[in-house]
């Protein structure tokens, strides 16, 4: 066994080039638990989460460079969590404080679980991910890169650097269903983001199909009919047709942490609550 | 004994020397606590050993199969593995168990539940182990699994003592008022899921052999002395060349109550000659421990117009899984209990424990009271609704008191202030408000619900629960105390679970010989007798008792020598703050001058006894009881089926407090145990295979599930015959938490939710009035 501790980009990189199929280690809160079920072999690790580049943030214009070393602590708090709302959200559901110490958004990509709570706010904000390899650098829109469950795009000898979103002018939400009131995995989740300048409404679902679900139809509905130019309302046929196709695009399986009737019905609850609370006005939202 | 200094001395026991003497009814601190917060205590998974090698066991992927090969040889021809070995390597008793021995070591040509042990490895590594485990060759043919335990009686035979572990026929008072017209009946069916123990500390211990053929065991447990019998006739050794240590208990609750890798360990070390540790991970410890006993229950409850219990009858089935352990003393404690803590003069209660391929169950605390007590507790509220009552004014005037008659037809003789605690808790002042915080909300850091989504309920309920074990059992404990050179030294083979024992002690002593130079021996099963089990809610009573006698009788021995050597009356003398008073002229030697000579006294503590239920279920078989109340406010978000619990009050019967710091962190732990059954502990169980043996999805209540628990009051009405006059007080708070959690979910959501735990999809997706349904968006 070997473990490479990479203090920069490139010597991960290359470590990465000479074994190619080396395991690598970030946060290792999903890793850990892998290798310690005996499920996962690590004959050569990299370990990454102290590489410089890794970490931290950066906007260019409209657009944001988050490091795939990012932990959620970081990214629930701070200015990063005023740009991306949801996302900060999403990643103050992960466990525990503990964990969110630890835990890396590059992580929960790489992970790719259908339950990984970043990765609904992700396909709704049409992420791309930002993957090195020694010879390469390429950028895969987020359904390109998580292919299945458990299972991504990356090729032997890449890592992921980054993950590259947009800055959007608009309510976000993102609401988690668990049968525990935290460090739970999700039995469904849905993120919403509202963009008004560009007047388009974007919702995807987690934990009701094998990758994060957008619920297109829903989306295109809600963008046709808000009142753009008014107060930014849906009215109520509208919203529960929406919802109806929110639930409809769902793709659930039974298993001990839900049921198929009970993560379609929660997703409905979750975009009519969603949705609710973005386009409520300033006085409504104080009173929910 | 070879090598013993590397093992890691697990000194629970000893306490500092230099404290004040800490008296009954302080706040003593536990010598155990910051060590067990810093992280310096030492678990059984601690145990360590230079020359060890480790041990894995090979268990069943089905839950019902025959074994039809089975081929160990490729394991034994791996470098670095020492042993593998199977049911043919066991010298004596194939089988144990507490109750019967029915349970293989290790299994012969059947396994009867996924998990069990077929064969297991000693090798130079974990992964060696590991790789010797795979390499065993195993032919299984699966055989249909019995895992309805509705059908278990009526089924072919899944084992030679048959699918029936007990049944109990209680039959109590005048059998014929069921005719009556003048009477209300409410009736009910209710369903307990398999809670499990969730303790921290997986099993792990640590088998030394003793190079004579004997063998020194360091293992967590709850009885060392009923663990050795069992290990030293499977090991086909008297009882003396098996030498039982207690190691560093990572919590128990029932799940140490029963053998896992003790035999294993010790036929690995006899065979190997070398030490053998071994350590479950998380999934196999869900596989290697009993579970609490998933239960259906029928109920019919009979009150006259007035609110005044008339009879209840009730049908329990328990599913003991595939091997007896304690399923019939559980079911014995259910059927008893039954009724909870109410005059009912007639009653017809059938409980049944049967078999089944489903993992094995046992003791959980609480055992067997804590099913019942969900039904009856639901039931009351039914009644009281029925009737137009309020559910406490009906609880009160249905109340226990001393002087009663059981429906088992014994009189309570001792204490049992089951109106007072009943109106402490239920009067105590609520200080639940709404919450600000969106995170406070059913949901939690999910942040589903808004205010408007979330409904509000409240419930009382009580717990009814025996004290020590029941039905004729000859229960004892053995302590000693020794004084020497002012050093008390107390050996009890008690095991400290967490109970806080090793508290008490200090507290006894300091109580009867006036002194903090204290040191407790490590619990062992040599030279000195069995303490019982630490379960029963039975410690405090039985080995503190056995404690305080060995102390009194020690102080005499000594007060008596030291009379005599000055010709006083020894009634003038008295031990205070280490010395010895009351001699002539103000003399008064030092507890060291008075013991350079020392003082020794053994005594062996016995509960007052106890009778087995006759055919009709009747009979004086407990010793004592305890009741409990708690009050819940629960925030429920309907439409997701999410649970908050706000408030958690509490009042219980305790005797005496002894340690109110213990006595509360006891209320806290029990309750979150309740909790945890009634909104999201189960050990979910498909076709007989457990599907979350993992605490990812064995989900435990964290900080945002467990409100603080109030303590509305601790009654004490000291209990005759009781050291100090203090009740067990570990079993209740798990008891009625559970029906008053789910109580007040029942009256935010007017849901029947027979079954705990009860799930999101059971609130959200019920037949629901519409009015109740989701706000809409504003247009
Ligand atoms: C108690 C507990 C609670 C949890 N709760 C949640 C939860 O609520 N929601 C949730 O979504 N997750 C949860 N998780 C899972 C986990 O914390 C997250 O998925 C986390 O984001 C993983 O990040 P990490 O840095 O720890 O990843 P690691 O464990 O280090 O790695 C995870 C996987 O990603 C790969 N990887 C990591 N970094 C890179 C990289 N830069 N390039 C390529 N591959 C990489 C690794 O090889 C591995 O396959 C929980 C885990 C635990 C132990």
């Amino acid at each position: 066994m070997t473990a490479t501790i990479a203090r920069t980009l490139d010597e991960a990189c290359a470590a990465l080039a000479d074994r190619p199929h080396a395991v690598v280690l970030a946060g290792g809160t999903d890793l850990m638990v892998e290798a310690n079920r005996g499920g996962r072999d690590m004959e050569d690790v990299v370990v990454v989460d102290r590489i410089p580049e890794l970490r931290g943030w950066a906007q260019h214009g409209g657009s944001l460079r988050i490091g795939a070393c990012t932990t959620c602590a970081e990214i629930g708090d701070g200015e990063l969590a005023s740009l991306v709302p949801a996302l900060a959200q999403a990643a103050r559901t992960v466990g525990s404080p503990q964990i969110r110490n630890a835990a890396t958004i590059g992580g929960n990509l790489g992970t790719a679980s259908p339950a990984g709570d970043t990765l609904p706010v992700l396909a709704a904000l049409d992420a791309e991910v930002e993957v090195r390899s020694a010879s390469a650098s390429r950028m895969l829109p987020l359904h390109d890169f998580v292919i299945g469950p458990k299972a991504t795009a990356l090729e032997p000898g890449e890592l992921i650097a980054a993950v590259h979103l947009p800055v959007t002018d608009g309510p976000q939400e993102f609401l988690k269903v668990g049968v525990r009131n935290a460090m739970v995995i999700s039995v469904a989740s849905l993120a919403l983001v509202v963009d008004r300048p560009g007047r388009n409404v974007r919702i995807a679902l987690g934990s009701v199909g094998p990758v994060p679900i957008r619920a297109v139809e829903a989306e295109v509905l809600a963008a046709e009919r808000i009142d753009w130019s008014g107060n930014g309302i849906l009215d109520s046929e509208v919203v529960e047709r929406v919802c109806e196709l929110v639930a409809d695009a769902a793709r659930p399986i039974d298993d001990h942490r839900g049921t198929i009737a009970y993560r379609r019905h929660a997703v409905d609850v979750l975009a009519r609550r969603s949705l609710r609370r973005a386009l409520a006005s300033e006085e409504e939202r104080n009173g929910l | 004994m070879s090598g013993v200094d590397a093992i890691v001395d697990v000194e629970v026991g000893r306490v500092g020397m230099d404290a004040p003497a800490s008296r009954i009814g302080d706040d003593a601190p536990r010598p155990d606590g910051v060590p067990k917060v810093t992280g310096d205590f030492a678990f059984s998974s601690d145990l360590w050993h230079d020359r060890m090698l480790w041990g894995g066991t090979l268990r069943s992927p089905h839950p019902s199969a025959v074994i039809r090969h089975l081929d160990v040889g490729p394991a034994l021809a791996l470098a670095g593995v020492y042993a593998a070995l199977t049911h043919e390597d066991v010298p004596g008793s194939s089988t144990y168990g507490l109750e019967r021995a029915d349970q293989p070591v290790l299994a012969d040509g059947v396994v009867r539940y996924e998990g069990e042990p077929v064969a297991i490895v000693a090798a130079d590594h974990p992964a060696t182990a590991r790789r010797a485990l795979d390499a065993i060759v195993v032919e299984y043919e699966p055989i249909e699994a019995l895992v309805n335990s509705e059908l278990a009686e009526a089924s072919e035979p899944i084992h030679p003592d048959g699918n029936v572990f007990r049944r109990i026929h209680l039959r109590h008072g005048d059998q014929t008022v069921v005719g009556r017209s003048d009477l209300v009946s409410v009736e009910g069916i209710y369903e307990v899921g398999m809670q499990d123990q969730a303790f921290l500390g997986p099993e792990s211990g640590m088998a030394v052999p003793d190079g004579d053929g004997g063998v020194d065991l360091h293992v967590a447990t709850q009885w060392l002395h009923a663990d050795r019998d069992q290990v030293a006739a499977c090991l086909g050794l008297p009882s003396d060349r098996v030498r039982l240590s207690l190691a560093g208990v990572g919590g128990a609750f029932g799940a140490r109550e029963d053998l896992s890798l003790h035999v294993h360990l010790c036929l690995l070390a006899l065979r190997t000659g070398r030490p053998v540790k071994m350590s479950y991970s998380r999934e196999e410890s869900f596989h290697g421990h009993v579970h609490r006993h998933p239960a259906r229950m029928w109920y019919r409850h009979y009150a006259n117009s007035v609110g005044d219990l008339v009879r209840v009858e009730a049908h329990l089935l328990f599913d003991g899984g595939a091997y007896a352990s304690t399923s019939s003393a559980v079911l014995a404690n259910a059927t008893c209990f039954s009724t909870g803590p109410y005059r009912v003069p007639s009653a017809e209660v059938e409980g049944v424990a049967v078999r089944t391929n489903n993992p094995p169950c046992g003791a959980m605390r609480g055992f067997g009271a804590v099913q019942t007590c969900f039904a009856h507790e639901a039931q009351m509220d039914l009644l009281a609704d029925a009737l137009g009552m309020d559910p406490v004014a009906l609880r009160r005037r249905n109340a226990l008191a001393t002087g009663d008659v059981l429906i088992t037809g014994q009189r309570v003789t001792g204490s049992l202030p089951v109106v007072e605690v009943l109106d402490a808790c239920a009067g105590h002042p609520s200080a639940a408000v709404r919450p600000e915080e969106p995170m406070a909300r059913p949901g939690g850091a999910g942040r589903t619900a808004d205010a408007d989504h979330v409904v509000r309920g409240e419930a009382v309920a009580l717990g009814f629960k025996n004290l020590m074990f029941s039905e004729g059992f000859d229960d004892s404990s053995e302590a000693r105390c020794e004084i020497r050179d002012g050093v008390v030294t107390i050996t009890s083979a008690c095991a400290e679970v967490g109970q806080g024992f090793v508290t008490l002690v200090r507290q006894i002593v300091g109580e009867v010989l006036g002194t903090s130079e204290v040191v407790l021996e490590p619990a062992s099963t040599v030279g000195i007798g069995s303490a019982g089990s630490t379960s029963a809610s039975r410690q405090t009573w039985m080995s503190g008792g056995a404690v305080q006698l060995a102390c009194e009788a020690a102080r005499s021995d000594l007060l008596t020598r030291i009379a005599g050597d000055y010709e006083v009356p020894a009634d003038d003398l008295s031990l205070v703050d280490g010395q010895v008073t009351g001699l002539p002229d103000g003399y008064s030697p030092s507890l060291t001058e008075a013991t350079g000579e020392p003082v020794v006294a053994s005594v062996v503590h016995r509960h007052a006894p106890t009778v087995p239920l006759d055919s009709d279920g009747q009979g004086d078989a407990h010793v004592s009881f305890a009741v409990s109340a708690h009050r819940a406010i629960v925030d429920v978000d309907p439409d997701l089926g999410l649970v908050r619990v706000v408030e958690l009050t509490t009042a219980q019967d305790v005797g005496r407090i002894l340690n109110p710091r213990q006595a509360v962190g006891q209320l806290e732990g029990g309750a979150a145990q309740g909790v945890g059954l009634a909104v999201m502990e189960e050990v979910q169980v498909e076709g007989g295979r457990i599907r979350n043996a993992s605490f990812t999805d064995y989900l435990i209540p964290t900080a945002l599930d467990m409100p603080p628990v109030e303590i509305a009051a601790l009654v004490e009405q000291p209990e005759p015959g009781a050291p100090f006059g203090a009740k067990g007080i570990g079993e209740s708070p798990t008891i009625s938490s559970t029906p008053a959690v789910v109580g007040a979910i029942r009256s935010a959501t007017g849901l029947a939710l027979p079954r705990v735990p009860v799930r999101p999809e059971d609130i959200a997706l019920a037949d629901r009035d519409p009015v109740k349904s989701s706000p809409e968006v504003a247009a």
